[in-house]
């Protein structure tokens, strides 16, 4: 059998990027909202990022980027309106935060309020330490299984 | 001595972190509403039964009110709707109906057919006006005091008992506090 030259698996492989690529554009495509991507390729970023760190109210475990739900929709238009009007991000989570409450952010920020939020893994993965320490130490003043106990003579 | 109290120490607050966080009658979905103690969000929109008629938040000032949002698609606010009309036969304070995300023609015909409890009925088609409030599902009940501060939020279907437990308390220091 006749091996393919090489000008014709460089056909191949592009003909097959070509459909992976259609592939992938209908897959990005439907992830996109019915208004479409913003024009400006930054403020699609950043529309992106935004929507990613705002809880969807409805659902409550999804971002308002991934949720179908009406009010997710609202948001998004909301978040994208301000974004062409030349609003900081600060300033849409600003907004998000003064009428639904810190709750919509999946990333509060650190503040006192959320001190122990922040804290509380690592006072755990502390408390963990000092267990493990403790427990360690006392294993480590305990006699081995196979060390003759003090007073016996070991005469098997 | 601390064998005994640390873990004894570590069930008490288990037991209180439980009776907190597992008691059935906590809606573990309604969030506080960061809107509480501040100015409510002005509003100007077209009433639902007349579209050249405007309602306005603005045009109750000085006075406490119910901001009642709600839809034709929300079931809740079917359940709801007869405490409601109960309430407005009460007269004790305006309630203001907010139409959420609905059609005009189905909100009339809502009316029409189950009687209406509102003063007026602000039709916010687009959701705009909600999304000031805060507003992330229906039904959901505002009380404004008369300097127009928000003062209560209730989310869930309104009742007769929660309208006697809830709002004719705040109701009643809302008007001491604003004489």
């Amino acid at each position: 059998m006749k091996r393919p030259a090489p000008g014709n698996s460089v056909i191949i492989a592009l003909v097959l990027a070509g459909v992976m690529g259609a592939f992938a554009a209908f897959a990005a495509d439907q992830a996109v909202d019915a208004n479409g991507q913003l024009e400006d390729p930054g403020l699609q970023t950043r529309f992106e990022g935004i929507t990613q760190q705002l809880r969807c109210l409805v659902c409550q475990n999804e971002s308002i980027a991934d949720s179908n739900a009406d009010l997710a929709v609202d948001l998004r238009r909301q978040v994208r309106e301000m974004l062409v009007a030349g609003k900081s991000n600060e300033a849409i989570f600003d907004f998000m935060t003064a009428r639904y409450g810190e709750f919509v952010r999946f990333n509060p920020p650190l503040e006192p309020k959320t001190l122990a939020l922040w804290g509380a893994p690592f006072f755990m993965l502390l408390m963990g330490g000092v267990i493990i320490y403790r427990v360690a130490r006392q294993r480590a003043r305990m006699p081995l299984d196979d060390d003759p106990a003090p007073g016996q003579t070991g005469n098997q | 001595m601390w064998k005994f109290l640390l873990p004894f120490a570590a069930f008490v607050g288990l037991v209180v972190l439980f009776a907190f966080g597992l008691n059935p009658s906590r809606d573990i979905h309604a969030l506080p509403s960061p809107l509480i103690g501040k100015q409510a969000p002005a509003f100007a929109l077209t009433d639902v039964l007349d579209p050249s008629h405007a309602v306005s938040n603005a045009a109750l000032k000085d006075q406490v009110y119910v901001l009642n949002v709600w839809a034709t698609w929300c079931v809740p606010c079917r359940e709801e709707h007869e405490a409601l009309l109960a309430i407005s036969r009460q007269h004790v304070v305006p309630i203001i109906g907010l139409n959420w995300k609905d059609q005009r023609e189905r909100a009339k015909q809502w009316l029409e057919q189950l009687g209406n409890p509102y003063q007026a009925v602000a039709f916010d088609g687009d959701g705009r006006t909600a999304i000031e409030w805060g507003v992330y599902g229906a039904p959901e009940t505002y009380l404004v005091d008369r300097q127009g501060r928000v003062v209560y939020k209730f989310i869930s279907p309104m009742t007769l008992q929660v309208w006697d437990r809830e709002f004719l308390p705040r109701i009643a220091a809302a008007r001491r506090g604003g004489a």
